[in-house]
């Protein structure tokens, strides 16, 4: 077994929690031992991995637990309802069902479009300004 | 005089696809809308931009004028083609495509309102001397005028629809004893199709073709047409079959006289663009106006096939105010055409067959044309109607085109839904359409079962 074939191998079990690897190639038996130290340090890798692990999770969660706020007309989409106005909403923003999010213009009408849920606004999907088309997603709202 | 730079089709299926390929031919730009079901079709992926209008209902989707007009909006499109069907015979959209500064490529708000109001436009022809059939002045009010009217005309008689089309709200009445009830079904039905229960009486005519004259005019008034059309072959009021030039339009004479008629019924309501004049031809060889249809139809490539004129690229010049390409004598007949509507429906019970295309193959060679938007594996939905492809076919004279038809329809192969190809089969092989003997009861004669439905 060459010299790099051993790195490549030891990588690899740092990389896992594999704790032993037994190879046998070409007559060349190779043992290759982890121990495992608990520190502080460890702990809190294995935290935050398990953090991580967490937050993937979520994010599969996210797609069915947020719900999708879609535009019900074809028109512009705009934040304010007026240019110098602020906008309905921002991110993070609590809203209560019906409150208005957002205004979607058509024909010169300002048609107000309200959530469906009361909860928090994630996520804003469209930029102001740009047209929408009957069913575009514009706002992901997380259920209280 | 610029053509437009962006058109939005405000239409679905086999006409948008047409006028996607007429626009794209003269460099404009084109915009496809379509209802969310409508998500795979053909249209969308042909055109340069697409937006998505409504759920799968027509109403809330191509019938929606707000949406419409919207979309043009946001697409910053300067003309609307409304292709037929839908909205392309309302006069509110029409009109409000004018006012938001959008072209309507079409006819006038004034000439769809008129040619949607049948008793008015009967009206207006005869007091501009263009045959009518004999028949009331106008709607009948109620049924004492109606039976006034009806023994003046002499039984049998027909009820008409003034706002309607398709066979509702119309009735054959032979004998006086049926009329009061008969009338009373003709308002309900009309007023349930179309909101209007006006009804107007023309006398029955029992052995008639229907024969259909296709006509441009500009903004100027100059009108010319395009030569007759036979639609003789229909079921329950739909158009089956049709063709270039009629099978009885051996004279001269009678060609000349159906053509200069349909000229003259353009003028008489200064129309604008394009659009037919329906005419019905009794076993005398007499010719009367019945309606005039505003719009761009399902069988114009029958016309295009004989005159060689793409009738979808004149209706875009006229719209965009250039002057009308041709003078009438340069318009020439040449060949014969013919065209089967290839409808998702059993080809007996003509029972709609929406689904799956599991296999297409279509038919091609010399003289052979198809519209449609169908392809392999596309899910023909339930909302819509049943037309999914258009076969045209181009001969030198009425029998090799018939013969092309045969061999086209052998070859056109669609499988995983129910099609009328078997039943435009038989058509082309019956005796009586062949010697072009044939009147609108040919399909009722063939298929004696199946008119109730």
């Amino acid at each position: 077994m060459e010299l790099e074939e051993l790195k490549e191998l030891i990588e690899l079990l740092k990389e896992t929690d594999v704790t032993e690897l037994q190879i046998e190639k070409e007559g060349t038996k190779v043992k290759i031992k982890r121990e495992k130290i608990l520190s502080h340090l460890e702990m809190a890798g294995h935290e935050r991995a398990a953090f991580q692990e967490k937050i993937v999770a979520e994010t599969e969660d996210e797609a069915q637990r947020l719900i999708t706020i879609t535009s019900p007309i074809v028109g512009t989409f705009y934040r304010s309802p007026t240019p110098e106005a602020p906008p309905f909403v921002e991110i993070g923003a609590k809203v209560v069902k019906g409150q208005v999010l957002c205004i979607v213009e058509a024909m010169k009408l300002m048609n107000e479009i309200e959530s469906d849920i009361d909860g928090i606004v994630m996520k804003i999907l469209v930029e102001n300004g740009q047209p929408v088309e009957y069913g575009e997603p514009l706002f992901l709202i997380e259920p209280a | 005089m610029k053509l437009f730079k962006k058109v939005l089709i405000a239409n679905r299926g086999e006409i948008a696809v047409r006028i996607i390929r007429a626009c794209k031919e003269l460099g404009i730009k084109t915009v496809a809308v379509y209802s969310e079901i409508d998500k795979d079709s053909l249209h969308i992926r042909l055109a340069d931009e697409s937006v998505c209008i409504g759920p799968a209902n027509v109403t809330q989707s191509y019938l929606n004028i707000p949406a419409l007009l919207s979309s043009a909006e946001i697409t910053d499109s300067d003309a609307i083609h409304p292709g037929y069907g839908f909205l392309s015979e309302n006069h509110h959209f029409a009109e409000a495509c004018t006012t938001s500064g959008i072209t309507f490529i079409g006819p006038t708000s004034e000439n769809i309102r008129l040619g949607g109001d049948k008793a008015k436009a009967r009206q207006i022809m005869r007091r501009k001397g263009v045959p009518v059939v004999s028949g009331s002045d106008g709607p009948v009010p109620n049924e004492e005028i109606a039976m006034k009217t009806a023994k003046k005309i002499g039984f049998p008689i027909v009820l008409k629809a003034s706002a309607g089309g398709g066979g509702h709200g119309m009735k054959v009445v032979k004998e006086e004893k049926d009329l009061d009830q008969a009338f009373y079904m003709a308002q309900r039905e009309a007023l349930t199709a179309f909101g209007n229960s006006e009804i107007y009486i023309e006398e029955y005519i029992p052995e008639m073709r229907h024969i259909e004259v296709q006509i441009m005019a500009d903004n100027k008034g100059n009108t010319v047409h395009l030569n007759e059309r036979d639609c003789s072959i229909q079921r329950r009021h739909q158009k089956l079959i049709e063709e270039s030039p009629s099978p009885i339009s051996s004279t001269e004479k009678f060609k000349k006289r159906i053509g200069e008629l349909g000229v003259k019924a353009a003028r008489a309501i200064k129309y604008r663009n394009v659009g037919t004049v329906e005419f019905i031809v009794d076993s005398k060889g007499n010719i009367y106006f019945i309606e005039i249809n505003t719009r761009i139809q399902v069988e114009h490539p029958v016309t295009e096939a004989v005159t060689g004129i793409d009738i979808i690229k004149e209706q875009i010049k006229l719209a965009a105010g250039l002057p009308l390409g041709y003078k009438q004598n340069q318009i020439k007949q040449t060949g014969h055409a013919i065209e089967c509507r290839i409808n998702a429906e059993d080809p007996e019970r003509f029972i709609p067959s929406p689904g799956k295309i599991t296999f297409l193959s279509l038919p091609g060679g010399p003289g052979v044309r198809v519209d449609t938007a169908i392809y392999s594996g596309y899910v023909i939905p339930s909302h819509y109607d049943s037309l999914i492809a258009k076969l045209i076919v181009h001969g030198k004279d009425r029998p090799e085109a018939i013969a092309k038809m045969k061999r086209a329809l052998d070859e056109f192969i669609i499988e995983g839904v129910n099609t009328t190809i078997p039943f435009h089969k038989r058509v082309l092989n019956n005796p009586d359409f062949v010697s072009g003997n044939f009147t609108t009861h040919f399909v009722e004669k063939i298929n004696p079962l199946n008119q109730g439905q």
